[in-house]
């Protein structure tokens, strides 16, 4: 198991038979970006169609988990109890992703010392044997 | 001008208390209770009413309201499909079209809130005084579209609307330098609109910027004054044709346009919209909806005297500042901070009423209700010759809009 961050009691993510693909990566550790097979435009989160070209022909990107930050806020508030507080929740704009963001938290960081464009890496967290979370934490380049 | 042309002819609310504290009455009651105070307010009974519309996330179906009111008939019965407020305007719209093309006569348009009796909006029923979940946590079905994409917020702890809103706040403050001392000047702004107002939930509480820097951080960049009130209350607002408005007990407030907004790629607001156009992440998303409507109504920013913003978050009121041509893009803050926004002496006094941050969170209805009082010289903060009121439904996520017009 990797290490932990967050509690058990977070809201557990919820899968139907479009996103679910994603998330059966997501627990062997692999990031995914859903890409269009017929004009390569890449989107999250996944969809039935492109939304560039409307193609059916949707198929999927692994990309390196690398990113930047794009914005973010830093949380007081729980969500689940035996949470550590703060935590902080960002945009992260994946590298070699054909410019998709997605939403996650950022681990391992000061607070203060958070900024738009800060270099990120993906931190997975098994939150159980068949569920892993992409996390992002700083990145030494 | 048609006959049939729409106008809003009488607005009505309950008592607005903060949120949990109205127990002894059910919320559907306490609708009815607001329907039938904003159609005495029009001068009409509720056997004229033959249409209701709301906006998502009501508990309070139209079918059965209707029979709880002895409507003689429920001709129209609508729903926005926006999340939260984003369709309180929508749903005025809805009524103008229904009446305007005759599917209805009179259409109420309500909002009811008693949230001590159901879970506390915003939280999607998630509380962290819940033990943990003995079982590991595993993936689950989605059963529903907005569960499906809430998959890919939810594991992060994005529940919260102060936390997604937060988003494109901290963006705006990225690029174009944005404080929270702005942000905050806005706050105080609307709580001193709210000291003349007796409905105001925060009337008697002054708030300075001293205050505003001191609460506490909820999710950076929200502190807690940053934040709209949690509100139990019920408001309404009739909407008729002009032949019918003509001879009724109050002036008429002509609705001169109105719209409905979503840029591609906008779902769920910042829950969901990380991958929408960089160019309109950090704005409120209306642009193109506020293009639209002063096109339809042949106005433009300067002729709008009075605005009742939706202010679920002080940074989300900036960027429709910005949306709706008030000021340059990413000017928001230095328009804030010029005193534009306070009633007496300001160039656009917003908020008259004092807002969702400091009369009631009533879903933004209240917003409509103040638009029309601040047509009818009825407002607390009353602004002389006013001829165009804006109001607006939301920001950064699915919103909506309308232009009112003293007759
Ligand atoms: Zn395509």
């Amino acid at each position: 198991m990797t290490e932990r961050y967050f509690p058990d009691g977070m809201p557990p993510p919820m899968a139907d038979g479009i996103t679910l693909p994603w998330w059966q990566a997501a627990a062997e550790h692999r990031l995914l970006v859903q890409r269009c097979g017929s004009c390569g435009h890449s989107q999250l989160p996944p969809s039935p169609i492109c939304s560039e070209c409307r193609s059916e022909d949707t198929g999927w990107h692994e990309v390196s988990g690398r990113g930047e930050l794009y914005t973010y806020t830093v949380v007081h508030r729980p969500i689940a109890a035996g949470q550590e507080l703060p935590y902080v929740i960002g945009v992260i704009s994946l590298e070699g992703s054909g410019g998709v963001r997605m939403i996650s938290n950022i681990v391992d960081v000061d607070p203060e010392a958070l900024s738009v464009g800060m270099p990120l890496e993906v931190a997975w967290e098994d939150m159980s044997d068949d569920l892993a979370i992409p996390r992002f934490r700083p990145r030494a380049d | 001008m048609s006959e049939r042309r729409a106008h809003i002819v009488g607005v009505g609310e309950s008592e607005y208390t903060r949120w949990g504290k109205i127990g002894d009455i059910t919320e559907h009651a306490l609708a009815c209770r607001a329907i039938k105070k904003a159609v005495a307010d029009a001068g009409l009974t509720l056997d004229d009413v033959d249409g209701l519309a709301s906006f998502a996330e009501d508990r309070n179906e139209a079918i059965f309201l209707a029979a709880e009111l002895g409507l003689p008939a429920l001709r129209f019965g609508n729903m926005v499909w926006m999340p939260g407020g984003g369709g309180g305007c929508a749903a005025v719209s809805n009524a103008a079209m229904a009446v305007e093309t005759g599917q209805a006569e009179v259409v109420v348009v309500y909002r009811s809130l008693c949230q001590g009796q159901f879970f506390r909006f915003g939280t999607g029923g998630v509380s962290a005084e819940a033990a943990p979940d003995p079982e590991p946590p595993t993936l689950q079905q989605a059963n529903s579209l907005l569960m499906a994409s809430m998959g890919f917020a939810m594991p992060y702890g994005l529940l919260m609307a102060a936390a997604a809103y937060a988003l494109p706040t901290r963006r705006h403050m990225h690029l174009y330098g944005t404080t929270s001392e702005q942000l905050g000047m806005l706050a105080v702004t609307f709580r001193e609109h709210a000291s003349r107002n007796p409905r105001a939930v925060m009337g008697e509480r002054p708030l300075t910027l001293e205050d505003h820097q001191a609460s506490p951080m909820i999710a950076d960049p929200h502190r807690l004054f940053d934040c709209c009130l949690e509100s139990d209350g019920a408001c309404a607002v009739v909407v008729t044709t002009a032949e019918r408005a003509r001879d009724l007990a109050k002036r008429p407030v002509e609705i001169l346009a109105s719209e409905q907004g979503t840029p591609k790629g906008y779902a769920f607001g910042p829950f969901t919209n990380a991958n929408v156009a960089d160019e309109i992440y950090a704005t409120g998303g209306g642009e193109e909806m506020a293009n639209r409507l002063y096109g339809k109504a042949g106005v433009g920013p300067a002729d709008v005297d009075v605005a009742q913003l939706y202010d679920h978050f002080t940074g989300c009121v900036l960027m429709q500042i910005e949306d709706y041509g008030f000021c340059e893009r990413g000017e928001g803050g230095s328009f804030i901070e010029s005193g534009a926004l306070a009633w007496g002496s300001g160039s656009l006094p917003t908020n008259t009423h004092g807002g969702s941050l400091s009369e009631a969170y009533i879903h933004g209805l209240n917003h409509v209700v103040e638009g029309v009082r601040s047509l009818r010289d009825e407002s607390t903060s009353p602004v002389d010759g006013a001829e165009v009121c804006l109001v607006t439904s939301a920001a950064c996520v699915p919103s909506s809009a309308v232009l009112l017009g003293r007759k």
